[in-house]
């Protein structure tokens, strides 16, 4: 049945982009056969503009746009229920790693700024200090997403019942963190 | 017992009361554990969500300095123990990688140190011995044990428990004497890490979770993530003028309830840094 699949795909769409997909996540995206299993366990589907199963079906077909410019692969919160129930063994959560890589890689605007703004200030206080700092970490994101009054009575209550960390913890091993960053995110 | 101890940065800070509760809890039932020298954040879901290469090598430094020690590796947050296995078991399946990744973090590293959620050390040393530290068994607290995602999900990385119909939290709960409430929600996801960038998703997801303990008759939760508990207590009052419903429950951590059960006193267990209060149901439900 692969054999099947992989020549209708071959005829009809852009194979390359699904072979680098494949490549990158180390899965099997070819087998999927549309059963929607992924999609009825999302736990974001319900918000997102495309459901899981065309995600994979987008990537077979070579739909490159449309799936790299896609809310979904944002949306993707990683908790690896489509994952554990795939039928055919594909771990689409890491096809949604693959297609966030391969979205910046190519600097494709994000649609969903704000998740991707989130991430990227959590992974910049983890490579300046080792570890993440939340108020800092928290102050950069709402000055970088605009998004200045959002949360501020959830600040104030973690703040009272002592559950932010004034004071950030600095790695001695923290040139080591850097480095690592240098030579994975940052080339 | 002797483990190498992986806190990760939520135990420093928002989830205080889980480190807290955890090295109450593993003092008593003689676990030693010995925290990671110098350890760094795991990447958590940021890294893997936007690089492969990095969400391997932040966690591999962690394992690597374990080594050092001689020590497999407990982490009680369920993201952090997610991420630390997923790292060694691709290092595991990929020489290549292995080889690749230790020369990145500067260190070498066999692949060979286990790391294990706490709930599974816990559940190694049986119920038996847990109902021997019981001194204030949890009657009348009726508890919707909720595993969250990452704990049991996908089943071939954690290798821990059933992914669909975990029981390991369960059968604690039972053997500190309070009652388990038989729900569908145990591993339904809150949302998680978009708590921040995308509130109105998790407040949705939170809702559907609380309001199902509810239903299900649960005065309580428990918990063994710190995003999961943040989600489900912090933002509790926001989700209830969301979606104009009252849940009045509080989310422990399991270890909590364990100290709780234990006789251990609650300022050691961090129970005032609770949101919801579990004031009342641990006057009305807790006996001695």
């Amino acid at each position: 049945m692969q054999a099947i699949a992989e020549d209708r795909i071959r005829l009809t769409g852009e194979k390359k982009f699904c072979d680098e997909i494949t490549a990158l996540s180390g899965q099997p995206v070819i087998s999927c056969y549309q059963c929607g299993e992924c999609t009825a366990g999302c736990p974001v589907a319900f918000t997102a503009d495309i459901m899981p199963n065309q995600v994979t079906r987008m990537v077979q077909v070579g739909l490159e746009e449309p799936v790299l410019r896609s809310r979904m692969i944002w949306l993707c919160v990683g908790c690896e229920t489509c994952t554990t129930r795939c039928p055919r063994g594909i771990e689409l959560a890491k096809v949604m790693d693959a297609l966030r890589e391969t979205a910046v890689a190519r600097k494709i605007k994000p649609s969903e700024p704000s998740i991707s703004t989130f991430h990227k200030t959590f992974l910049d206080s983890v490579e300046r200090m080792g570890r993440v700092h939340e108020i800092t970490m928290l102050a950069e994101y709402k000055l970088r997403s605009g998004k200045l009054f959002s949360d501020l009575l959830l600040g104030a209550r973690m703040f009272l019942k002592g559950k932010l960390a004034l004071i950030p913890e600095f790695l001695k091993g923290r040139s080591d963190i850097k480095k690592i960053f240098n030579k994975t995110f940052g080339k | 017992m002797r483990y190498a101890y992986y806190p990760g940065c939520s135990l420093h800070s928002t989830a205080r009361d889980y480190n807290l509760s955890t090295l109450a809890v593993c003092k008593q039932l003689g676990i030693e554990l010995v925290e990671i020298p110098d350890w760094n954040c795991c990447g958590a879901t940021s890294a893997h969500a936007l690089n492969r290469d990095l969400s391997i090598a932040l966690p591999l430094r962690n394992l690597a300095i374990a080594e050092t020690m001689g020590l497999d590796v407990i982490a009680p947050c369920a993201a952090c123990f997610n991420r630390m296995k997923s790292s060694n078991v691709a290092v595991n399946e990929n020489p290549e990688l292995l080889a690749r990744m230790s020369d990145l973090i500067g260190m070498p590293y066999s692949g060979k140190i286990k790391v294990l959620p706490l709930l599974a050390v816990i559940n190694e040393i049986g119920t038996e011995t847990i109902r021997e530290h019981v001194k204030r068994p949890l009657e009348n607290l009726k508890v919707a044990p909720y595993y969250g995602c990452l704990l049991v999900r996908p089943p071939e990385t954690t290798e821990f428990d059933d992914p669909e119909d975990p029981q390991s939290l369960d059968n604690l709960i039972t053997a500190l004497g309070a009652e388990v409430v038989n729900w569908p929600y145990k591993t339904e996801c809150c949302g998680a890490g978009l708590s921040i960038s995308k509130t109105e998703v998790v407040l949705k997801l939170t809702h559907d979770i609380l309001s199902m303990a509810k239903r299900a008759g649960a005065n309580c939760l428990a918990t063994a993530c710190p995003l999961c508990q943040s989600n489900l207590d912090l933002r509790q009052s926001d989700v209830e003028k969301a979606y104009g419903e009252k849940y009045g429950l509080p989310a422990f951590y399991f270890t909590q309830l364990m100290g709780i059960a234990f006789g251990l006193p609650g300022a050691s267990l961090g129970l005032d840094k609770l949101m919801v209060s579990p004031e009342q149901v641990l006057t009305t439900g807790v006996r001695g």
